[in-house]
């Protein structure tokens, strides 16, 4: 039964991955599990917004399209679905999975995993690891969510669901389940739990490992962006895998990629911190074995955190960001004075602001690029403030410049909206009761 | 010979809260020494200007081989709270690729 390699799907990397290179992975992978990462760092506290507005909401707002065009293949094909689109309401995602199912006439059982939301048992007064300021000093606290390991998703895995919602989740833990499930690893088996979370990291930014976020001509070519394929690993009993695509997609699957996904969003490349267990990324070789095929080696594991890392989400204020644009030889100039008189106009009002111009200074300040004298330019004003009302103002005196301003403004747009921040804190294993719950079954009828 | 980086190595960047991450990959493994005797955290931060204000620290990844820095960004300057354009620093990659060595 082993001998087989696992096939294991990357069907998103985040919450706006696109879903049809996900179908195309279900149709033609053979794949055994789809898991879709959805997830960014303060998407749960998000949709709490939304939950607190509609109790039944909360869940990924583009769970009804997934599940629409992956539902019937899934079935069809017997893959089972494993993802964190529950967000902040995993009971409600699964139940709305069941709903899209039965309209589509798809007979799916659906089960929730529970337990991530730990608002009501994390301490306000605990530091954040940030700043070492006071959780609860930070602003109305909003979410809480502990990211869960592998022991939470076992379960699941071994009920009959096909399809398993949670919310927050180690990242690399939605791969490791089903292969510590299905291989039958031991929770104390820390080589092949680090192996299995490598494979894991390397897959849960979907695209990012087969040639997304890569592209950069004439030095790095990616055949066919357009169709770029997403990932699929092929992983054997002892934790090693192969990472490839389907054939025909578009990207590349290479020393290249696999090297740059190894290191992305790392800390410590030598202790690589999951709920499962603490991975050596130094240890890690990894080879090409074919077009689009690189084998990734064993990697050493140490053994997991007492402590589960919690996000906190917590209420920021309001950001106002509003844009003009001037053309010409002279467009710099003119888009400097327009951010002078802006923050002159504003300077009685106490907002701190963010002006800079859009091609020229505005991603990395006084720069390398920031001498260039392009044809046309930008000007950008932000700020964050308290109220809704005084960082409008930003928005107003942006506006104003049509009249008010430099010659030859041009498209004003103006953008507000609320600012939840994230900081992070501990809790330990034992407050957080973790609790898998069957939605279904549900006929086709 | 003075050349730019774009030229010899490739790079990504990531962002955990108030950090920014990149891994910097060279094309050929064999100028991987190089870019280890000339790329220190001293010229990476002043490189990457106002996005790194604070502490950077390097890894050695002799197993991509690659280096790989982790910078400081500025208090307030989070992917959540940030006024900037790129608040989650996806951009700086390329702002390290233009530097000389």
């Amino acid at each position: 039964m082993t001998a087989r390699p696992l096939r294991i799907g990357a069907g998103a990397g985040f919450a706006g991955d696109r879903v049809p290179p996900a179908v195309d992975l279900v149709e033609r992978g053979a794949l055994d599990y789809l898991v879709l990462e959805c997830l960014a760092e303060r998407t749960i506290a998000l949709g709490q917004q939304r939950r607190l507005a509609d109790p039944e909401l909360g869940y990924d707002q583009l769970l009804d399209k997934r599940m629409r065009l992956l539902l019937e293949p899934l079935v069809r094909t017997g893959t089972r679905l494993l993802g964190n689109f529950g967000a902040a309401n995993p009971l409600g995602g699964a139940r709305r999975v069941l709903t899209c199912a039965a309209e589509l006439g798809v007979p799916v059982r659906v089960a929730a995993v529970l337990g991530d939301d730990v608002l009501a048992a994390i301490d306000p007064a605990a530091p954040a690891w940030e700043d070492g300021r006071p959780l609860g000093e930070h602003g109305e606290l909003v979410s809480a969510n502990a990211y869960l390991g592998i022991d939470a998703l076992l379960p699941a895995l071994e009920s009959d669901a096909d399809v398993i919602v949670c919310g927050r989740v180690a990242d690399p833990s939605l791969f490791l389940a089903p292969m510590a499930h299905h291989f039958g690893w031991r929770p104390d088996d820390d080589d092949r739990l680090a192996s299995g979370t490598t494979i894991g990291h390397l897959l849960e930014c979907g695209p990012q490992v087969t040639g997304g976020y890569f592209a950069d001509p004439p030095f790095k070519l990616v055949p066919n962006l357009a169709e770029l394929g997403y990932p699929l690993a092929e992983v054997c009993a002892d934790g090693t895998a192969v990472v490839t695509k389907l054939p025909g997609t578009g990207g590349r699957v290479d020393r290249m990629t696999v090297g740059e996904q190894l290191g992305y969003e790392v800390l410590d490349p030598t202790g690589y911190r999951t709920p499962d267990v603490v991975a050596d990324f130094s240890t890690v070789e990894f080879h090409e074995v074919g077009t689009d095929r690189v084998r990734i080696g064993p990697t050493a594991g140490r053994p997991r955190p007492d402590a589960l890392k919690v996000s906190v989400g917590y209420r920021a204020g309001f950001r106002c960001e509003a844009e003009i644009s001037y053309a010409g030889s002279t467009a710099v100039a003119r888009g400097r004075l327009a951010g002078e008189v802006v923050a002159q106009r504003l300077a009685g009002t106490g907002l701190r602001l963010a002006v800079s111009l859009i091609g020229v200074d505005a991603l990395h300040g006084a720069g390398p690029g920031a001498a260039g004298r392009p044809y046309e330019v930008r000007l950008r004003v932000a700020s964050v403030a308290a109220s809704r009302e005084l960082v409008e103002a930003v928005g107003e005196e942006v506006t104003a410049l049509y009249t008010s301003g430099p010659a030859g403004g041009a498209g004003v747009r103006v953008h507000t909206e609320e600012v939840i921040g994230v900081v992070s804190t501990s809790i330990p294993r034992a407050a957080v009761r973790t609790e898998v719950v069957p939605v279904g079954p549900v006929g086709s009828q | 010979m003075s050349r730019r980086l774009l030229e010899l190595a490739h790079a990504r960047a990531g962002d955990k809260g108030n950090l920014v991450t990149v891994v910097l990959i060279p094309y050929d493994p064999a100028d991987y020494p190089l870019l280890c005797a000339r790329v220190s955290t001293e010229r990476v931060r002043r490189q990457l200007g106002g996005r790194a204000v604070g502490g950077v620290v390097r890894h050695e990844m002799a197993n991509i081989p690659g280096l790989l820095f982790v910078c400081e960004r500025a208090p307030g300057d989070t992917v959540t709270l940030s006024t900037g354009l790129d608040a989650h620093a996806k951009s700086v990659s390329s702002a390290l690729l233009e530097m000389c060595v």
